[in-house]
């Protein structure tokens, strides 16, 4: 029995005494600094704007900024509020939105995949969706004032989750029924360990579409709706 | 309304809050919230001036008010006043002298005087080693399906997490755990799907792995309060109920509860859990979760932790414990305000009258290793910290951070001379994975549950 197919978690690894081996402790290092290089990267941006999204700034200048202001990375400047509302669809039924987070390669391994599911599937139920849109140096919370600025009924946030030692890549979708800064943040629905050895993006995004339908259909999100 | 001089410099403090938020030892989060010590010689002004100032003006002058949240209402009307009219007129500089003095006899008899404040107040002036010496002193058990917290014990949450909440998966977590001894606070899984069906199927799988194995432990599924009632509802086998929990009305608001809804899922616990004890209730907290909601009213995150335990004091909870290291760098920057949080948090904790355990952890985007985490791990153990989290490899694969491992469980009891839970421990020693509080050849094999 391969117990790695049945779980990634770190069994079955003998100990030195009461201490892990020498070959496990080197390897749970590795994949240390492996993690802490997740966090300092950046998005392959080229490919996101193929995607059709169109990039946007928090206030954060830096990712040394970022890791430290938690508070800023939820922000926009007035400047880019208005561009948005400019250039954006307006009132959409769903805006998708896309942000670094805390891992750049999440974002890279998984947005393709997922962004394919959610359009196909949403033009299937006859659901329209807004301006995609990629927040660089982002926080969970960008998704209230740009739900505000442009009217969202739904919005959907996938983000780059805080690597882990055993993926890097590991994203979330946060959903929420007229996403608001005014709201506490139990308005969120989670959709979480979205990659390629938790929950593979295509289910992912199967999953986020039925949540997308009963969000709509109940208009509550978060603690309120029980699925 | 505060004034100090010191070597020639004079320092002002508006408010007994300024104080308050200037006396903490350096947090990245007070930095955030813009309270923190402009300098260190600022600290020391901020330390002194509240070593002289009473436990009366900090009863009299809570730092969020009383109209205005319902977590100081509860702190403060829960107060014993026999005991707090005995220490009123002390200053927060004898009250550490005197905890740090006297028998324990004397501190429990006046811990129920105390306020968050109070308890915040004196955590500030006091060093590492202060915090682990007197927290080592305070005995507090609690009583689910088995008694912890008693002295010469050191037990173990067993967090047999999964990406997929895979139950095979969890349950090979669970078998390789046990193995080491692992599991004696609580079996209990942070689940990735928060649905009424997964978190009564996660409840009976532990429940039936200790029922055929005959191992005296509790189970819990780590959902939102709310889904485990629906579950509980359902007929689900519980013995622990769990929750977030944080220091104040608005940042509880975040977490989707108050203090009416903790109320109802208590009264409906106590009639329908699966336990045999007067204590079924799992609090998590850890500092920063108040400003990462906005909801700490300018005032600092040890008081805000400080509160959270006055909260948990009214469910009278069989395990709280601080999930240190995982709010980020924000918060807490580094190893060193991490050894610093858990020390501090665990003395608040148990100062408190808590059953109090520490999630010694850390996560990737902050400057800490694995290093810190056993420094912290270790001196917990001197101060006689209740329990610690069991995760396989430290690597918890499903919520991405790193804490303590099966392996530094086993490591932190050899080195003490402690052992689990007496129930517990019985049962391993009868299953041949543990003598005296050590493991056996064979222990730390998942195998040997196959």
């Amino acid at each position: 029995m391969d117990i790695s197919v049945i779980t990634p978690a770190r069994i079955h690894i003998g100990r030195s005494g009461p201490r892990m081996t020498t070959k496990e402790l080197l390897k749970f290092r590795q994949d240390h600094a492996i993690a802490m290089d997740a966090v300092w990267s950046h998005v392959n941006e080229e490919a996101v704007e193929q995607l059709g999204f169109k990039i946007i700034n928090t206030l954060i200048k830096d990712k040394e900024e970022y890791i430290r202001r938690s508070d800023l990375g939820r922000k926009f400047s007035e400047e880019t509020l208005e561009d948005i509302k400019n250039t954006c669809i307006n009132h959409p039924t769903v805006q998708i939105i896309a942000v670094d987070g805390l891992s750049s390669p999440a974002i890279d391994a998984n947005l393709k995949d997922i962004y394919g599911i959610l359009i196909d599937g949403f033009k299937h139920k006859g659901i329209s969706i807004g301006t995609p849109l990629f927040v660089r140096y982002g926080r969970v919370a960008t998704m209230d004032a740009i739900s505000e600025v442009l009217g969202a009924e739904i919005t959907i946030l996938l983000v780059g989750e805080r690597p882990g030692l055993a993926t890097g890549e590991s994203m979330s979708a946060y959903m929420a029924y007229q996403s608001s800064t005014d709201k506490p943040e139990s308005q969120r629905t989670v959709v979480s360990n979205i990659h390629n050895a938790g929950l593979y993006p295509v289910e992912a995004g199967a999953q986020i579409i039925h949540i997308t339908e009963i969000m709509l259909n109940e208009k509550k999100s978060g603690v309120e709706l029980k699925i | 309304m505060y004034k100090i001089n010191l070597q020639n410099k004079t320092y002002q403090f508006a408010s007994l809050k300024e104080v308050m938020a200037k006396a903490n030892e350096q947090k990245s989060g007070d930095v955030l919230a813009g309270l923190a010590a402009a300098s260190s010689h600022e600290r020391i002004a901020a330390k002194m001036i509240l070593a002289d100032i009473t436990l009366e003006t900090l009863y009299n002058n809570p730092l969020i008010p009383y109209e205005k949240d319902e977590v100081t209402r509860l702190i403060v009307d829960s107060i014993d006043r026999a005991a707090y009219q005995t220490i009123k007129g002390m200053t927060v500089g004898e009250l550490r002298d005197f905890i740090l003095s006297v028998p324990v006899e004397k501190i429990e008899s006046i811990k129920a005087g105390l306020t968050a404040e109070m308890i915040s107040a004196v955590t500030k002036l006091m060093s590492n080693m202060d915090l682990v010496y007197a927290a080592s002193k305070l005995v507090s058990t609690a009583y689910c399906n088995t008694i912890i917290g008693k002295p010469g014990t050191l037990a173990a949450r067993l967090q047999p997490n999964h990406p997929t909440d895979d139950v095979e998966g969890v349950m090979l977590s669970v078998m390789e755990g046990m193995s080491y001894g692992v599991g004696d606070a609580v079996i209990g899984l942070n689940p990735v799907n928060d649905s009424i069906d997964n978190v009564r199927r996660i409840l009976e799988a532990f429940h039936d792995f200790y029922t055929k194995w005959e191992i005296p432990t509790q189970n819990c599924v780590l959902a939102h309060i709310t889904t485990q009632l629906e579950a509980l509802k359902k007929g689900a086998p519980m013995d622990l109920m769990f929750q977030s929990l944080a220091g104040s009305e608005i940042s509880n608001r975040a977490f989707g509860i108050d203090v009416a809804l903790l109320d109802e899922a208590y009264s409906f616990m106590k009639e329908h859990k699966n336990s045999k004890g007067p204590n079924f209730m799992y609090f998590e907290t850890g500092q920063g979760s108040e400003l990462s909601s906005e909801g700490h009213h300018d005032v600092d995150q040890l008081t805000m932790e400080a509160r959270c335990y006055g909260l948990a004091k009214r469910y009278n909870p069989y395990l709280v414990n601080t999930v240190v290291g995982f709010i980020g760098p924000e918060y807490l920057y580094d190893g060193a305000q991490v050894i610093r949080a858990g020390l501090e948090d665990h003395f608040m904790g148990k100062l408190t009258g808590l059953s109090m355990g520490v999630d010694v952890c850390y996560t990737n985007h902050m400057k800490a290793d694995q290093n810190d985490l056993e420094n912290l791990a270790v001196l917990l153990a001197s101060a006689n910290c209740n329990y610690y989290m069991g995760v396989p490899g430290g690597d918890d694969v499903m919520l991405m951070y790193q804490s303590t491992s099966y392996h530094d469980v086993a490591t932190l009891r050899e080195i003490t001379g402690k052992t689990p839970i007496s129930e517990f421990n019985k049962r391993m020693e009868e299953l041949g994975i543990l003598k005296n509080g050590k493991l056996t050849e064979q222990a730390g094999n998942y195998k040997l549950f196959l």
